[in-house]
């Protein structure tokens, strides 16, 4: 049996590869990636602390995170084909028009 | 789960994900997360959450990210040519990663969270039976919620995907350019 300590610090290096790559990426489509790899790294620790509780909680948790995930990829996609349907670009730094 | 296989899977999740975030063409970066999907699914089935490990496999790994495809196919995106956004922004991204990473090793440390914990498992654990079992008392309510929630996003993503006619692109595509002017 592998010991729990590793199986966070796994969960915890993917966490953190997520946020770095959200926050350097530019893309959008990579920074959702990004997102992707945070959620997880979340799911992996839910699955591995209630394997070693014996409850069934963190599994139902995870289930609730995917769906919640393809609800978000679904209409984040719409949105950034909209997006570039008018504007012609996937680059967050060229989407300032809401900036002041 | 044999430490070889840990070891083994944890090595190929992480390099895929520094892959997700290194790689410029948007479609290896798809493919890289797909194989940390597919790693993580794996190592669900080795602690026993057989059903959500499949469901990770069929559902993330199939469904989702071949959405994610699609998308890159018809946005038909070019591959970046070279680092882009400010060297301000990656310093700032590198010191909040650090931070980060120090402050999950100190929390994260499981002796720390005073838990009781177990390594046998009783008979059934990780099946579709008990997992339909917690999700459908326990859980009934958000269970539900979540139903809501999907056709939201159903509805919201038809709307939002829809084929704009000719004439509403150019309106939108004349009120953007009065607002730039105006700025």
């Amino acid at each position: 049996m592998v010991s729990l300590s590793w199986l966070m610090a796994l969960s915890a290096a993917i966490f953190v590869i997520g946020v770095g790559g959200f926050l350097t990426r530019r893309n959008i489509l990579v920074m959702f990636m990004s997102i992707e790899l945070m959620l997880n790294a979340v799911n992996l620790a839910f699955v591995s602390l209630g394997s070693r509780l014996g409850t069934m909680d963190g599994q139902v948790i995870v289930f609730f995170v995917m769906t919640v995930a393809a609800a978000e990829a679904a209409v984040g996609l719409a949105i950034i084909i909209s997006i570039f349907r008018s504007r012609e670009t996937v680059h967050a730094d060229d989407l300032t028009l809401l900036k002041w | 789960m044999p430490a070889g296989l840990f070891w083994f899977l944890a090595a190929l999740s992480i390099l895929a994900a520094l892959g997700v975030v290194l790689q410029r063409n948007p479609v290896h970066c798809l493919l890289a997360l797909v194989l940390t999907l597919l790693a993580i699914a794996v190592l669900f089935i080795g602690q026993d959450a057989i059903v959500v490990g499949f469901l990770q496999a069929i559902v993330y790994a199939g469904a989702v990210m071949v959405l994610f495809l699609f998308v890159i196919w018809l946005l038909n995106l070019p591959v970046e040519s070279g680092p882009t956004g400010h060297l301000a922004l990656k310093l700032f991204g590198t010191l909040a990663v650090a931070a980060l990473l120090a402050e999950l090793a100190v929390f994260l440390v499981p002796s720390r969270l005073q838990l009781k914990f177990s390594s046998a498992h009783a008979a059934g654990y990780g099946s579709i039976d008990a997992l339909s079992q917690t999700l459908f008392s326990e859980y009934l309510i958000a269970f539900e919620v979540t139903s809501v929630l999907l056709l939201v996003a159903v509805i919201g993503a038809v709307a939002l995907a829809r084929r704009t006619t000719q004439a509403e692109l150019q309106e939108r595509k004349e009120a953007s350019a009065r607002v730039e002017k105006a700025a």
